[in-house]
């Protein structure tokens, strides 16, 4: 018999990335939230690979920090290797990854929740949501129990009747062997929301006793470690090495002899699986002149000897994935923990959702995470973040958080799935933002943290020492514009060593550090008048001036979006029944329902022409 | 509320007398004083009066003009105005046009005047209703372009120039994006020297579209004939007024004068050239060598007679010099009796016309001839050609300027998230032509064209 067990303010569903951090931040702000797991030991689990960031989601774990969110702190103190990408690519592309101990995070992150005050971590499936008037009132567990809350987050990852696929056998499961979810689905379904099947897949997990490492490329850390939260300055060093091997002909002879039995060339799976992600078959079926392909062996933890073995993602048979496995250089012994699988969830389309992750037609209902179509744990807790944040801003009746594409990260993340929506689990890449000189991944805080203290996830301490920073920044910028130098022996001597002209007359430090051979470090013992030592502070004056002109460039760009993105559009528009607008133009805006031009004006199918029928109504409107 | 600035030719495209060309926003005096040189700057001169002077572009004169500066509130958009009338014709009015996008203007879109007139309260509610269909017919215009273009080879090479830019955006940030992965990546040289063969071919486009097609430039005509066959006559008839000085004494025409005018959408480029014949005057005779190469230049000849008398041995040289050029032979003075022979001009193959410069008559035949021979009537009978062109210039300009900021990036040695930027710039240039987004291809001809992912 159902019965009231609790009343919460918010239901988290899920707690991995992002139900992670929609609990956190709700909690934060001082609501009473209850986060539920499947179970209580996969909290924060990494069911793929052991690793957060990389290209792009480097710059998420560094924007969730910077609003005031936790992964970046749980990674700093869990990691096991750490790297900077693309470092000779220029500031805007840099982005850090870290190796991660999987066990280690999950059990920093479970007890960050457990002494979390206001935050209650419970172990229970969701069964089903209790929406009234297209309102959210609480929740059911698979037991019956009641919790009445007035906001839901659906952060349910890849539970949603999951399906594992491998060769031809398949089952209900969850990742990591748990439980799927199987009763949430048709909740949501009978609230009016439509679902569909996404597919990812992630490979074998194998004993580092069975692997010769002698055979492979060892692949090292930097020496020199960033943290990813803005409030760490040093967290240690490297423990552990990944290593580099590669497929060969004979391994891509075992899979195309196979090909008739994967799944995905059978027809077995329905889901729509990433292309970011693809399998090893899928690779040497579609890029079959390549005679290699990159295998990295990575650590799982300092507790474990498992290895994940990344790109060799598979759902061919458990026969035909050991065969393989063994042609390849350093694994001829390799002994297999868990095999390589697909698996297939059920998910939302984001076009259902506002960029407040807010259901459109569920007031109280939100998404995040894979549940939205997304893929990546770094995507997942962004979302989360955001979802908790807004949850959490309307319950207290204030203005909704929605961050912009010029500004962040997070923000083109979500604006991309609410306007543009996915076919495929989504992932945040470089070159999806357009002003990515502007959002880098070393100037986060500067960016956000002032939005994350205006919420309240910032404390005051740590707001006056990002003041002070940016004070210093400021400060060393107006230095290195105003000092000179003078074409002295020692300077036009230390020049030349950089390969650089020498000075035939004065010039500014700020002048000569915009010449691309010349870094802020080469020119220390010349640049007399200099204080400043902090490395953050330096870099940050370093590339605001070296990159000026195209940083003036991309404000400019800017400037541009702004003022579309200034002229809101009512929720409530008949855009239907709006005179002049082309049928398909009205179609897609009635279902995106676009918060204001700039987004209307981003979505396929929607012209210049409809969006100028849109500001005559707007004006029309002002009258 | 403040938006950028945009210009277009606001009377109908074609052949009237006139045609002015309006530019709207916050710099549009600004972009007045670059291209208008009159007695003083537009800048200087009181709001809602007109001024007398020159077009230039790239110093060179485009045509004379008078110009309008307009300070807003009060002008029909609401915003600061000017507006320059040009002599029309499709020609003239479209480098008007480019001059002024060249200086900074942007194309404005269909019905975009009406629309900031609207958005800055110059135009009451009730008028709302038929500017939406303004825009409706505008935006039904342009579908109709985008279709035309399809088939259209300047088209053809912008899609075919963008595909070529979005693969080697695509290398650049697969690059970026994957720098785990053992991409079989082009290096950043070999990207270079791609974007510098891409920059080739935009700056070829352009020349074509600056220097090339005859609708745009006009052909180049000399007006032959032997002295006072009436060669100046027939220019005033051609130019409406009385440019070439008309008399009776052989020889007035001691230089080449030059005039463009308009036939029906079509422009010549008149070169009324001194008589042709052996003459003791020096003036003269360097006006005759002059004519004489003009003739050798010409893509249209002219050729005069006066059909009043037989033809002469000056005329037979006259006939001689024509070998080889598209000519028109213009038998003059048909209020007199025919003394010529036309059957041996025309047994040359040469066309013949009968004109009487005096009454005008057979001007219209002449006219229909000149269009007969050199134009294609698809090209002029779309307004919509026209429009697009320059709205093609103005992205291919701007594809050029960032094609040319990347590759400068790369010589001094910035690094790819700065290259990166600028030829997303030139791809999204080129985009606008058909309103396409970039970030999404780019991402897509990664996955398609590069083995990425774990």
């Amino acid at each position: 018999m159902s019965f009231l067990a609790e009343n919460f303010d918010a239901v988290v569903i899920g707690a991995g990335h992002a139900g992670i951090e929609a609990g956190l931040s709700m909690a934060r702000l001082g609501f009473k939230v209850c986060v539920f797991t499947i179970n209580m030991d996969s909290v924060g689990n990494m069911p793929c690979n052991p690793s957060i960031g990389g290209t792009a989601k480097g710059h998420l774990v560094k924007e969730i920090d910077a609003l005031g969110g936790q992964m970046g702190k749980s990674a700093d103190a869990t990691f096991l290797q750490s790297k900077m990408l693309n470092k000779g690519k220029g500031p805007a592309v840099h982005s850090l990854r870290v190796q991660s101990d999987r066990r280690a995070y999950q059990e920093y992150m479970k007890k960050v929740l457990e002494e979390t005050e206001n935050l209650y971590l419970k172990q229970a499936e969701i069964t089903k949501i209790h929406i009234e008037n297209g309102e959210v009132k609480g929740v059911y567990t698979h037991l019956d129990t009641y919790y009445s809350c007035k906001a839901v987050i659906i952060a349910s990852g890849t539970y949603l009747k999951g399906k594992i696929i491998i060769g031809d056998k398949s089952y209900e499961g969850g990742p990591d062997g748990m439980f799927a979810a199987n009763s949430l689905s048709q909740s949501l379904i009978d609230a009016g929301v439509s679902l569909r099947r996404f597919k990812t897949g992630t490979p074998a997990r194998v004993n580092k006793r069975s692997i010769d490492f002698s055979k492979m490329q060892e692949e090292k850390g930097d020496d020199k470690i960033i943290p990813f939260s803005f409030e760490n300055t040093d967290i240690g060093e490297n423990k552990v090495s990944c290593y580099l091997t590669y497929t060969n002909k004979e391994t891509h002879q075992i899979i195309k002899d196979n090909l008739h039995r994967s799944p995905l060339y059978a027809g077995l799976i329905e889901g729509v699986g990433p292309r970011y992600c693809p399998s090893i078959e899928d690779k040497v079926v579609r890029f079959s002149d390549k005679e290699r392909h990159q295998i990295f062996i990575e650590p799982m933890g300092l507790s474990t000897n498992e290895m994940y073995i990344q790109g060799f993602s598979s759902s061919l048979p458990e026969d035909v994935q050991i065969k393989m496995m063994h042609t390849v250089k350093g694994l001829e012994n390799a002994e297999i923990m868990r095999i390589a699988y697909a698996i297939e969830y059920d998910c939302v389309d984001p076009l259902e959702l506002y960029p407040t992750l807010e259901f459109k037609k569920i007031k109280g209902l939100y998404g995040a995470g894979q549940f939205n179509g997304t893929s990546g744990y770094e995507e997942a807790a962004a979302q989360g973040l955001i979802a908790g944040i807004n949850a959490a801003l309307k319950l207290k009746g204030e203005e909704p958080l929605i961050l912009d594409r010029s500004e962040s990260y997070i923000g083109t993340l979500i604006d991309d799935l609410v306007t543009k929506g996915t076919n495929e689990p989504y992932r945040m890449m470089t070159s999806r933002s357009e002003y990515r000189l502007l959002l880098r991944q070393d100037n986060a805080d500067l960016r956000l943290t002032p939005i994350g203290y205006k919420i309240g996830l910032i404390s005051e301490d740590r707001y006056n020492a990002f003041l002070s920073k940016k004070e210093r920044i400021e400060k060393e910028i107006k230095r290195l514009r105003k000092a000179t130098l003078s074409p002295s022996e020692k300077v036009n001597s230390l020049l030349k060593s950089l390969g650089s002209v020498p000075l035939s007359t004065g010039i500014h430090v700020a002048d000569l550090l915009k010449r691309p051979e010349i870094t802020y470090d080469s020119i220390a013992e010349i640049d007399e008048t200099r204080q400043e030592t902090d490395f953050f502070i330096c870099q940050q004056a370093e590339i605001s001036i070296k990159y000026e002109g195209y940083i003036e460039k991309q404000l400019l760009q800017v400037e541009q979006f702004k003022k579309m993105e200034g002229k809101k559009l009512p929720s409530d528009i008949d855009y239907l029944n709006l005179r002049g607008l082309r049928i398909e133009a009205a179609q897609k805006l009635d279902k995106i329902r676009p918060a204001n031009l700039g987004q209307a004006s981003r979505i396929s199918g929607v012209n210049p022409a409809d969006i100028s029928v849109l500001l005559i109504y707007l004006e029309s409107l002002r009258q | 509320m403040e938006f950028d600035t945009i210009a277009a030719i606001s009377t109908p495209i074609g052949t009237g007398a006139v045609s002015a060309i309006r530019i709207s926003g916050k710099d549009a005096v600004k972009i007045g004083d670059k291209i208008f040189f009159g007695k003083k700057k537009l800048s200087q001169c009181e709001s809602h009066t007109a001024h007398y002077g020159e077009i230039k572009y790239n110093e060179k004169t485009i045509d004379m003009v008078l110009c309008l500066v307009m300070k807003g509130p009060n002008t029909y958009t609401g915003e600061d105005t000017v507006e320059i009338f040009c002599h029309g014709g499709i020609v003239v009015t479209k480098n008007v046009l480019e001059t002024v996008l060249a200086a900074g203007a942007r194309q404005a879109l269909g019905g975009e005047f009406t629309k900031r007139a609207f958005l800055n309260g110059k135009m009451d509610l009730s008028q709302s209703e038929s500017i939406i269909d303004i825009i409706n017919a505008k935006s039904s215009l342009e579908k109709d372009i985008a279709i035309n273009q399809a088939g259209g080879t300047l088209q053809k090479n912008i899609f075919a120039l963008r595909q070529e830019l979005i693969e080697i955006s695509a290398n650049m940030m697969a690059f970026i994006d994957f720098p785990d992965e053992d991409l079989i990546n082009d290096t950043t040289e070999t990207l270079c020297e791609k974007m510098k063969l891409c920059l080739e071919k935009v700056e070829k486009l352009l020349r074509s579209y600056q220097s090339g097609r005859i609708i745009r430039d006009g052909i180049n005509t000399a007006i032959v004939g032997k002295p006072n066959v009436g060669k100046s006559s027939l220019m005033n008839i051609f130019a409406g007024c009385d440019k070439s000085i008309v008399t009776d004494i052989e020889g007035t025409t001691r230089d080449v004068v030059e005039e463009r005018v308009d036939i029906d959408g079509i422009i010549l480029n008149l070169w009324d050239t001194a008589g042709i014949r052996q003459s003791d005057d020096k003036v003269e005779s360097i006006g005759v060598l002059k004519s004489k190469e003009k003739l050798s230049k010409a893509q249209l000849v002219i050729a005069v007679f006066d059909g009043s008398i037989p033809l002469s041995s000056e005329d037979e040289e006259i006939i001689r010099l024509l070998e080889g050029k598209k000519v028109i032979a213009v038998i003059n003075k048909t209020d007199l009796e025919e003394k010529i022979d036309k059957n041996y001009i025309e047994s040359l193959g040469i066309p013949t016309i009968s004109i009487s410069a005096l009454s005008e008559k057979g001007i219209d035949e002449l006219k229909g001839k000149i269009k007969e021979m050199f134009i294609d009537e698809n090209l002029i009978s779309s307004g919509e050609e026209i429009i697009t062109n320059a709205r093609h210039f103005e992205a291919l300009t701007k594809c050029k300027n960032s094609l040319c900021q990347g590759i400068s990036a790369f010589e001094t040695g910035l690094t790819a998230d700065m290259i990166s930027i600028d030829l997303e710039n030139a791809i999204s240039s080129l985009g606008e032509i058909v309103g396409m987004t970039v970030s999404e291809e780019i991402v897509d001809t990664i996955f398609r064209k590069f083995c990425v992912g774990k």
